[in-house]
C-alpha cells in the first residue's frame, strides 16, 4: 500500500481558489458604490414606473429628506421645518458668496411614502418662501 | 502565500458585507416659482387642470376629482381624463397645459405620486409616452 507524506498533502494546489476569490473580489469592488451619503434607510420611497434616473445629474442638488413623521433630513441631519428654514437660509447665502445663482439650485424631495403629502408641501412652500423654484421629487422604480 | 490569502479574503469579506443593491431611483420636475404679483399671472397662461385629491382621516384615498368630474379612486380613469382633456387643448407636445395637484393634507404621499405618475406619461412596450410634464401643487389656504 502506498502513504500519502503528510507534507505532500500540506501542499494543495491553490491556483485555482485564488483565481475565484480574485473574480469575486473584482464583481463586488464594481458593483460596489460609496454614494449612499446622501441617502437614508429610514425612507421608503414610493413607487413609480415612471422614475428613470435622470442623463444629467442635476445642477447644485439641495437633497431633502421627509421622513414619516415630517422630520426633514439635510446634509446627515435632522430638522424640524422651523430649524430646517434656518439650514437653508445659511446655505443659500453661502452659495451668494459662491456667485452660484440661486436659480440653479434643484431641490431635490426624497420623501416616505407613508408620510402626509402636506408634509411635502410644508417643505415645497418653506423652499419657495426662500426664492427656490426647482423641485424634483423622488421615486423608485420598483420594491426590492 | 498564506498571508496573501488571507488578506484577499479579508478584502473579499469587506466586499460582500458592504454589497446593496441599488433600486434606481427617477425624479418627477416640479416647477413652483415663488408667489408673487398674482393679478399678472391670471390671464397669461390657460387655466391649469385641477386635479383634487381626498383623503379619508387615516390618509387613504377617498375621490380624486379633476377639475369639477368626480372620478372615484381609479388612476387610469385620471390618465384617460386628462389625456382627453390635453388633446382637446392640442395635443400632448403643446407645452400650454398645466397641472394643480391639490391633495388633502393628511393625505400618503405615496397617492400624490401615483397621481404624478398618472398625469405625466404612461409606460407602454417598455416605452415611456409622455402626457403632461408641467405639474405644480396648488397653493393652500390656512386658517
Amino acid at each position: 500500500m502506498k502513504f500519502k507524506s503528510k507534507a505532500e498533502k500540506r501542499d494543495l494546489d491553490m491556483t485555482s481558489m485564488i483565481d475565484i476569490t480574485f473574480l469575486l473580489i473584482a464583481f463586488f469592488m464594481v458593483l460596489i458604490n460609496f454614494s449612499e451619503a446622501d441617502t437614508n434607510e429610514r425612507i421608503k420611497l414610493p413607487i413609480s414606473e415612471l422614475a428613470k434616473p435622470p442623463d444629467t445629474p442635476p445642477t447644485e442638488p439641495m437633497i431633502l429628506q421627509v421622513l414619516s413623521d415630517g422630520k426633514i433630513i439635510y446634509a446627515n441631519a435632522e430638522y424640524d421645518i422651523e430649524g430646517l428654514q434656518k439650514k437653508i437660509e445659511f446655505q443659500l447665502r453661502l452659495l451668494k458668496m459662491l456667485k452660484i445663482p440661486i436659480k440653479s439650485v434643484n431641490v431635490i424631495i426624497r420623501a416616505d411614502a407613508g408620510c402626509d403629502a402636506g408634509k411635502v408641501q410644508d417643505v415645497i412652500e418653506l423652499c419657495q418662501s426662500l426664492k427656490l423654484e426647482n423641485f424634483k421629487l423622488r421615486a423608485k422604480q420598483n420594491d426590492q | 502565500m498564506t498571508s496573501m490569502i488571507d488578506v484577499v479574503f479579508l478584502l473579499l469579506i469587506f466586499f460582500v458585507m458592504t454589497f446593496k443593491i441599488i433600486v434606481p431611483e427617477g425624479d418627477f420636475n416640479i416647477k413652483m416659482p415663488p408667489i408673487s404679483q398674482p393679478q399678472e399671472t391670471i390671464d397669461l397662461p390657460p387655466e391649469p387642470l385641477r386635479v383634487r385629491l381626498s383623503a379619508s382621516p387615516n390618509g387613504r384615498l377617498t375621490t380624486i376629482s379633476l377639475g369639477d368630474r368626480v372620478l372615484g379612486t381609479s388612476f387610469t380613469e385620471l390618465r384617460k381624463r386628462v389625456l382627453l382633456m390635453i388633446q382637446q387643448r392640442g395635443g400632448p407636445n403643446k407645452a400650454s397645459v398645466e397641472i394643480e395637484l391639490a391633495p388633502d393634507d393628511h393625505l400618503r404621499y405615496e397617492y400624490v405620486i401615483e397621481a404624478i405618475t398618472a398625469v405625466t406619461g404612461e409606460v407602454k412596450d417598455g416605452q415611456i409616452y409622455k402626457i403632461c410634464d408641467k405639474i405644480k401643487f396648488a397653493p393652500r389656504h390656512k386658517e
